[in-house]
């Protein structure tokens, strides 16, 4: 285990009470320390540090993308000749209705993609000008590639550990 | 939802004070009570618009993994395997999608759990096979979703 979570199960505790979620309260990191026994500075430091540390992403809301209007969510998937997918997976990440970018192994012969573009529109008629788009940028690096659209959210929870 | 809560879920998406009234400090920024700020979250929260509230964990860095797990079920068996793989606690969402490959869920593993021992157990109790398919490289993200 990292050094840092070594540190007397504190930073544990606190990732196990909040992995459901922060409460929402006033003072939620005051609860947080009540619930498993330290004083809420102490819980506020090791939230921080786990912050620098990148042990937390960030603090914030996860929108549901559904309820928020983007009903065309397509994962993109592509064969890519490996020697230009870094270089073209970069391009592709920063593309900004692309909140996914990813290379993935490929499983031949049934599955030769290996990137992953999770891609977000309102209408499948947006979203698929933004695969052309990407399409386009890929070039003759493209040697299949497909659209996976979600029908169903089968599960959504939160990280548990 | 209104424009409030718009500006809320924008907001909010790209951070959190750690302070001791927290939400004091976004309401101020977004003209709003404290008490009328929380009460919106909450609200977001109940009617499910918002899916989380709260630190997001890299697990990677302590030691954990994730893995995208892809499978093939025939629709009339969809139902069954979807319940078995659901159970699992690991498993931290599992999306439908119209193709060949119709399951594709992410595991996200403690550290020191092995990930073939799941899918072995997932195998043995759905009877179909499990691709798995882990980040190889991650490429630089920006999307945030505007409300």
């Amino acid at each position: 285990m990292p050094e840092i979570l070594k540190n007397d199960g504190i930073d544990r505790l606190i990732i196990k009470s909040t992995q459901e979620g922060l409460p929402v309260t006033a003072r939620p990191y005051h609860v947080i320390a009540e619930r498993i026994g330290v004083d809420v500075c102490t819980v506020m430091q090791r939230i921080n540090t786990m912050q620098e540390a990148g042990i937390i992403r960030r603090i914030g809301v996860v929108p549901n993308h559904y309820k928020l209007g983007y009903r065309a969510n397509g994962m993109t998937v592509w064969d890519i000749v490996d020697e230009r997918i870094s270089e073209l997976g970069q391009e592709v990440g920063e593309l900004d209705f692309v909140s996914h970018c990813y290379r993935r192994p490929r499983h031949l012969p049934e599955w030769p993609y290996n990137l992953f573009a999770m891609v977000h529109g309102y209408n499948r008629n947006t979203t698929e000008q933004y695969i052309d788009y990407i399409r386009e940028i890929l070039g003759d690096a493209v040697r299949s590639y497909d659209v996976l659209y979600s029908t169903r959210l089968l599960k959504k929870s939160g990280l548990r550990i | 939802m209104n424009i409030t809560d718009k500006q809320i879920i924008n907001y909010l998406q790209s951070g959190f004070p750690v302070c001791e009234h927290p939400f004091a400090v976004i309401s101020e920024k977004l003209g709003l009570t404290e008490s009328e700020l929380i009460s919106r979250i909450q609200l977001l929260l109940d009617k499910g618009i918002l899916s989380r509230f709260g630190p997001m964990f890299n697990v990677e860095k302590i030691g954990g993994m994730y893995s995208l797990v892809a499978m093939q079920v025939p629709v009339a068996d969809m139902e069954r395997v979807t319940a078995i793989i659901n159970q699992h606690p690991q498993v931290a969402h599992n999306y439908e999608r119209d193709h060949k490959f119709n399951i594709w869920f992410v595991v996200a593993l403690e550290a020191g759990k092995k990930l073939s021992t799941l899918l072995e157990t997932i195998e043995d109790q759905t009877g179909y096979l499990t691709y798995n398919m882990p980040k190889l490289d991650e490429y630089y993200v920006g999307l945030k979703f505007n409300a």
